[in-house]
C-alpha cells in the first residue's frame, strides 16, 4: 500500500514521522519507527512508499541515501553502496531474486506522513 | 512564318542570367517567332561566375558556357565586347558602343551587378581591384606576382572568397570588415564567430568592427589600408564591399526603379514600359533585389514564359545559401536571424569541434522557420526542406543538429587479459558471454573495471557488425557528451527539464549524478542546490565518503601536501573529540573515519572555522596535487614544486569532470612526486617545467605522457586550463584522462593540436571556461553551514535527529576505532524517546 495525500487511514499504530514537505521529491528520508530504521521515499508524482534502511548487501543502514528512479515501470531506489535497486512497492530487490527488504505501510495524512506496521507479507504492486 | 512578322528581341547583358534567358528562348521556341540579338559588354561568352574563383586553377576557358562563342540557332546573334549606352523606349531602339542603333520589339534588361566600391581617398590608385570577372582576376593574378600583401575590403561571402584566393597567390591577406563579424547577412554574432576561427586557422588576418579610412598609396601605387587605429601593408587592395545594380540604362530611360536601386520590376518580371523586361541581379521585383543566381534564373524562365503568352509569375526566392568557404561548410536558410514574432533558437556551439548551429523555431515549437549551420552543415538537406514545406518538426528538433555519437578508441587487450580483478573476469570470458547475451559478474564488486568491460562489448558488438548501443541508461538514449550538448543547447538547469525533453522515465543511479555533473560542470552552483541534492551520487550527497558501515569519511583539503602545526593539531582535535579514525592517505593528506552522518555538520564547522575547506574527496573532481619538497629544501631540486602544487590545487579545486581528476607536481627529474602517475603531471626541468598528461593507477595503470615541454609558469598553467577544459566537454562518464585521450582520432597528438597548437583556435575560449570557475569557486562545506536547508538532511532519523543508528557499532584496533563486524537490522527498544515530527 502507498500513501496519497487525503486517504483515511484506520486507527492502527501509525507513527507520525514527518511533513511530506521534508522529503524531497525523488529522495529518502530515515525514521525512527517503533526502535527500526525504516526508509521512506517520495517519488515524483508524490507517491510515499516506506521500506527497512537496511541494505541486505551491504549490511549497513543506508537505503534512504539513494537515488529514487524508474526501471521500466518500477519506482525503485539504487542502495548507495553497491547500487542494487529494490522495488520501492515491494522490497524486492530487482537485482536478485532472493532477496527482498521489508516494507511498511504508510499515509499521507494532512500533510503529514505516517508509518505503520511491516507487512506481514508484501503484497504486488500498488 | 514571313519574315516581316517575325519580332525582335534583344537582350542587353550577356552574364549567367542572359545567358540562362537565351537557352530557355530556344528550347521553349521563342524564336520561332522572334530574332534575338544578345549585346553583351565583357570580351568573351557568358561563364560561370559562381565559379569564377576557380579561374585560378582551370583557366578561362574551363568556365565558359558558350566555348564556341554562338548558340546552335542561327536566329540568335551574338555582339560580344558590346556595350549598350543608351535606351529610347518611345522609339524602342538602343544606341551600342560600336555607334550602331538597334531597333527592338521587346526588350531584355540583363546588366547584373557592379561591385560596390566605398568612396574613400585612394580607391582608384593602382593596386586596387573588384572581384567581378574574369579580366578583374587576371589583373590581380598580375599584380600579385610582385607583391607580399593582400587586404580585402569587405568580410561577405564574396569577400571571403576573394580573400581565399589571394592568401592561395602565397599574400599576407588581411579582410577588414565595417561590421562586428564575418558574413554579417548569413550568420549572427555566434556563427560569425565561429566561422572566424576557421577563417584564421587558415592563416588570414581578420579584423572586424572596422571602417576603411583610405588606400594610402606611395610611388602612385596603392601601399597600405589607414583603418584609423591602425594601418595595414597593402600591395594588392581587393573591394567586397557589396553590390549595386546596374541600372543606368533603366534610370536614364525615365523607367521606375526601386527604392534601393534595381529595376524595378512586377510578378512577369515586367518593367515600367511593357516592352521592356529586366532580369537578374540589375532587376528588383516588387523592389526587393536577389544576389544570387538561383532567383536570376527563375526570373529568366519568367519572362520567356511570359513573351510566349504564359502565366508564369516570379513572386520571391529562397535565400538559402549553402557553400563551402575555404573548406568551411556554411549554411543560412529560411528566417535565420529570427525576426519572426515569438520565434525561439536553438543553439549548439561546440567550439571544440568548431561548430555552431542554430535552428530558429515558432512560437509553438512545431514548426522550423530558419536556421544557420557553421563547421557543419549535414543537416541542411534535412532542415532546409522543413522550412519550405512547414511540416512539423520532431519531438526534439535540436536532435537535427546534434553531433552523432563519437566513437571510443580500440582496446588492445589480450584475450586472457584480466578485465575485472575483484571477480577474476577476463577478457575472453565477457567476450564469450556476451556471444551468448549472457552475463559475468565484471563490474559488479567495485565498479573500476566497468568501462573497461563496456569497451571491450562495444569492440566485440562492432566486431560482429552490430550496431553498438552508446546509451547512458534507459533512461537516456545518448552519450555523455551528447548530454552536454543537450544541456549546452537548451541551458537546462534540472533533471526534470532534462529527462522531460529527452529522457524516459524518472531516470537511475547512472543518469542522474551524470546529470548532476554536466550542470555542476555548466553552471557551477553548489551541488546540493535546487533539488539537485536526490540527483548525487551517496558521496557527493553527503559532501563526504560513504564507509563500509554506513559512516563517512571526512578529508579537508591541504593542498600540495603542505600543512602548519597548527593545522595539524586542529585536525588531531577533531578526531580526538569526535572520536574519528585517522590515516595519512596516499594523496598526501589526512582522512577521518567513522563520521555519523549527523555529526558531519559539527565536525565540518570546527575545521571551516580553523580555515580549512573541502578536499573534494568525494566528488568526480580534482582531489590532490600531490608535491615533493622541491627546490626549498631538497638538494636536487631546481623549481619551486610546493609552490605550484598548492597554486594549481587552489586553481582547480572544485572543479567537477567526468571522473575524478589528480595532479602532481615534482622539483626535478627524480619524481618523488610520482607525478607520472597523475591525470596531470609536473616535472622541473632547468628551464622551467615539462607538462604531462594522462596517468593514473588504479586498474588499468597508465603513466602520463610528454604534452610539451620547458614551460614557464604562465604557459603551463595556459596549457592545463585548456587540457582540463577540453576533457571536461567531451569526455565521456566515468572516463579518466588516459582512455579519453586514447579514444580522441589522433590520440595525444590531438590533445597537442587543440591544446598547444590551438589548432581550433579555442584556446581563448577554454581558458575564460576555467577563469569562470576560478572565479566562481566557493567551498562547499562554508556554503552548506550556512544554509539551513542543506543541514537539515544531516540527521540520523528525520524524527529523532540526535538519536544515533543504533545499527552503527564500533570496535577497537590498534588504539582506534574501526566498523565492528555488521549484524542484521537492529531493533531498539521502543522506550527509546522519538523527537516530534519536523
Ligand atoms: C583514502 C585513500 C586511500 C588511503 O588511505 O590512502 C583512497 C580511498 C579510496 N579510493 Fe583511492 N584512495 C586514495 C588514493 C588513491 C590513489 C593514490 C593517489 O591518489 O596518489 C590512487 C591511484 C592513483 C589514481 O587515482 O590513479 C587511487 C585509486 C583509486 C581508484 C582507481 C581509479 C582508476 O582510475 O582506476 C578508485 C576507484 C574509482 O575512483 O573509481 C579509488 C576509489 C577510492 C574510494 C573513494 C572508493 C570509494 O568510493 O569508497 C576510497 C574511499 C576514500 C574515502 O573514504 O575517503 N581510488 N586512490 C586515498 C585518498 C587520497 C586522497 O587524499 O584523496
Ligand atoms: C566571385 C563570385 C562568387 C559568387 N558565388 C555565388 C554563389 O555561390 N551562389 C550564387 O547564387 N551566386 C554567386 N555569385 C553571384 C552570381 O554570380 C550572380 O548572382 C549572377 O552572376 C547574376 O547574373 P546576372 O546575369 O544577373 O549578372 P552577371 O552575371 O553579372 O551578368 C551581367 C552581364 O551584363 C553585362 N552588362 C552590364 N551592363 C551592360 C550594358 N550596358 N551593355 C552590355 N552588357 C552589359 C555585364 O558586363 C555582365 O557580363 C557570385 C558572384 C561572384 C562574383
Ligand atoms: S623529485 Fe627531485 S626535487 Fe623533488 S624531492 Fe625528489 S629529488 Fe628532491
Ligand atoms: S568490480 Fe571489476 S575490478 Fe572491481
Amino acid at each position: 500500500m502507498s500513501g496519497r495525500a487525503g486517504v483515511e487511514v484506520s486507527a492502527a499504530a501509525y507513527t507520525l514521522v514527518c511533513g511530506l514537505d521534508r522529503i524531497p521529491r525523488e529522495g529518502g528520508v530515515c525514521a525512527l519507527v517503533d526502535g527500526a530504521a525504516v526508509a521512506v521515499f517520495r517519488t515524483y508524482d508524490d507517491e510515499v512508499f516506506a521500506l527497512g534502511n537496511y541494505d541486505p548487501f551491504s549490511r549497513a543502514s543506508v537505503l534512504a541515501r539513494g537515488i529514487v528512479g524508474t526501471r521500466g515501470e518500477v519506482p525503485f531506489v539504487a542502495s548507495p553502496m553497491h547500487k542494487q535497486a529494490f522495488d520501492l512497492r515491494t522490497g524486492q530487490c530487482l537485482d536478485d531474486a532472493a532477496v527482498r527488504v521489508p516494507t511498511y505501510d504508510v499515509a499521507v495524512r494532512d500533510g503529514a506522513v505516517l508509518v505503520g506496521p511491516a507487512r506481514e507479507s508484501p503484497e504486488e504492486g500498488t | 512564318m514571313s519574315p516581316h512578322l517575325r519580332k525582335t528581341l534583344v537582350v542587353v547583358g550577356h552574364g549567367m542570367v542572359g545567358h540562362r534567358f537565351v537557352q530557355a528562348a530556344i528550347e521553349r521556341g521563342l524564336t520561332e517567332t522572334h530574332d534575338v540579338v544578345v549585346v553583351g559588354e565583357e570580351p568573351r561568352p557568358a561563364y560561370d561566375r559562381v565559379a569564377l574563383t576557380s579561374f585560378f586553377e582551370v583557366g578561362a576557358e574551363a568556365l565558359s558556357f558558350l566555348p564556341d562563342g554562338e548558340y546552335d540557332d542561327p536566329r540568335v546573334r551574338l555582339l560580344l565586347g558590346t556595350t549598350v549606352e543608351e535606351l529610347d523606349p518611345v522609339q524602342r531602339t538602343l544606341r551600342l558602343s560600336s555607334g550602331t542603333e538597334v531597333a527592338y520589339d521587346e526588350l531584355v534588361l540583363a546588366t547584373g551587378a557592379a561591385p560596390f566600391v566605398p568612396p574613400v581617398p585612394g580607391h582608384d590608385l593602382p593596386g586596387c581591384f573588384v572581384y567581378r570577372t574574369i579580366e578583374d582576376l587576371e589583373a590581380i593574378r598580375d599584380a600579385a606576382a610582385g607583391a607580399r600583401t593582400g587586404v580585402v575590403v569587405g568580410g561577405g561571402l564574396l569577400g571571403l572568397e576573394a580573400a581565399n584566393a589571394l592568401h592561395g597567390l602565397g599574400l599576407e591577406t588581411h579582410v577588414v570588415e565595417m561590421a562586428p563579424r564575418l558574413m554579417p547577412v548569413q550568420v549572427d554574432d555566434a556563427g560569425g564567430a565561429t566561422l572566424a576561427r576557421h577563417v584564421e586557422a587558415l592563416g588570414l588576418r581578420l579584423h572586424t568592427g572596422v571602417a576603411t579610412r583610405a588606400v594610402v598609396g606611395r610611388d602612385g601605387r596603392a601601399a597600405s589600408l589607414d583603418l584609423g587605429e591602425e594601418t595595414v601593408e597593402a600591395d594588392v587592395v581587393v573591394f567586397s564591399a557589396g553590390i549595386r545594380p546596374r541600372d543606368a540604362l533603366a534610370r536614364a530611360a525615365g523607367l521606375d526603379l526601386a527604392e534601393r536601386g534595381g529595376v524595378l520590376v512586377d510578378e512577369q518580371c515586367r518593367t515600367s514600359d511593357p516592352h521592356v523586361w529586366a532580369i537578374g541581379e540589375c532587376a528588383a521585383p516588387a523592389g526587393r533585389m536577389y544576389g544570387l543566381v538561383a532567383p536570376g534564373y527563375a526570373m529568366a524562365e519568367v519572362v520567356v514564359d511570359a513573351l510566349l503568352g504564359g502565366p508564369g509569375s516570379f513572386t520571391g526566392a529562397d535565400m538559402s545559401t549553402k557553400l563551402k568557404l575555404m573548406g568551411v561548410d556554411v549554411a543560412s536558410f529560411g528566417d535565420a536571424f529570427a525576426t519572426t514574432e515569438g520565434a525561439l533558437e536553438l543553439v549548439l556551439a561546440d567550439a571544440v569541434a568548431g561548430v555552431y548551429k542554430k535552428l530558429v523555431v515558432s512560437e509553438d515549437g512545431r514548426r522550423l522557420l530558419g536556421g544557420i549551420l557553421v563547421g557543419d552543415v549535414s543537416a541542411y538537406g534535412v532542415l532546409r526542406p522543413m522550412v519550405s514545406s512547414g511540416i512539423e518538426l520532431p519531438a526534439n528538433p535540436e536532435e537535427l543538429i546534434l553531433p552523432a555519437g563519437r566513437g571510443g578508441g580500440e582496446v588492445a587487450l589480450p584475450d586472457e587479459a584480466q578485465v575485472c580483478s575483484c571477480n577474476d573476469v577476463s577478457k575472453a570470458d565477457i567476450v564469450a558471454a556476451a556471444a551468448c547475451d549472457g552475463t559475468t559478474r565484471a563490474g559488479a564488486t567495485c565498479g573500476s573495471c566497468k568501462p573497461l568491460v563496456k569497451k571491450v562489448i562495444e569492440e566485440y558488438y562492432a566486431a560482429q557488425g552490430r550496431t553498438v548501443d552508446r546509451s547512458l541508461c534507459e533512461h537516456f538514449a545518448m552519450t555523455r557528451q551528447e548530454l552536454f550538448d543537450v544541456v549546452a543547447v537548451h541551458g537546462y538547469t534540472g533533471f526534470d527539464e532534462v529527462v522531460a525533453a529527452h529522457g524516459t522515465g524518472r531516470g537511475c543511479d547512472v543518469c542522474k549524478p551524470t546529470v548532476a555533473s554536466v550542470l555542476a560542470s555548466q553552471l557551477g552552483q553548489h551541488v546540493l542546490d535546487q533539488g539537485r541534492a536526490t540527483l548525487q551520487d551517496t558521496n557527493d550527497a553527503y559532501l563526504a565518503n560513504i564507509q563500509r558501515n554506513g559512516t563517512y569519511s571526512v578529508v579537508p583539503r591541504i593542498a600540495g601536501g603542505e600543512i602548519t602545526p597548527e593545522g595539524l593539531i586542529v585536525i588531531g582535535e577533531v578526531a580526538r573529540d569526535f572520536g574519528l579514525y585517522t590515516k595519512i592517505t596516499g594523496g598526501q593528506r589526512i582522512d577521518l573515519f567513522g563520521a555519523r552522518m549527523e555529526q558531519l555538520p559539527d565536525i565540518w564547522r570546527r575545521l571551516v572555522d580553523a580555515g580549512f575547506e573541502s578536499g573534494h574527496a568525494y566528488g568526480k573532481s580534482l582531489r590532490t596535487v600531490k608535491s615533493c619538497v622541491g627546490s626549498t629544501w631538497c638538494r636536487y631540486g631546481v623549481q619551486d614544486s610546493v609552490r605550484m602544487a598548492i597554486d594549481l590545487e587552489l586553481r582547480y579545486r572544485g572543479l567537477r569532470s567526468p571522473h575524478k581528476l589528480k595532479g602532481g607536481v615534482s622539483g626535478c627529474a627524480r619524481e618523488c612526486a610520482e607525478a607520472r602517475a597523475k591525470d596531470f603531471g609536473i616535472i622541473a626541468t632547468e628551464k622551467g617545467w615539462n607538462l604531462y598528461v594522462g596517468g593514473n593507477g588504479g586498474a588499468t595503470p597508465a603513466h602520463a605522457r610528454l604534452l610539451a615541454g620547458d614551460l614557464d609558469d604562465e604557459t603551463l598553467v595556459r596549457y592545463l586550463d585548456r587540457f582540463l577544459m577540453y576533457y571536461i566537454r567531451t569526455a565521456d562518464r566515468l572516463q579518466r584522462t588516459a582512455p579519453w585521450i586514447d579514444s580522441l582520432e589522433g590520440g595525444l597528438d590531438r590533445v597537442r593540436e587543440v591544446v598547444v597548437d590551438d589548432a581550433l583556435g579555442l584556446g581563448s575560449e577554454l581558458e575564460a571556461a576555467m577563469a569562470r570557475h576560478v572565479a566562481g569557486y566557493r567551498d562547499e562545506w562554508r556554503d552548506t553551514l550556512e544554509d539551513p536547508d542543506k543541514l537539515q538532511r544531516f540527521v540520523s532519523f528525520v524524527n529523532a535527529p540526535d538519536v544515533p543508528d543504533p545499527h552503527i557499532g564500533f570496535r577497537a584496533e590498534r588504539g582506534q576505532e574501526v566498523p565492528a563486524e555488521p549484524t542484521g537490522p537492529v531493533v531498539l527498544g521502543t522506550s527509546i524517546p522519538v523527537g516530534a515530527p519536523r
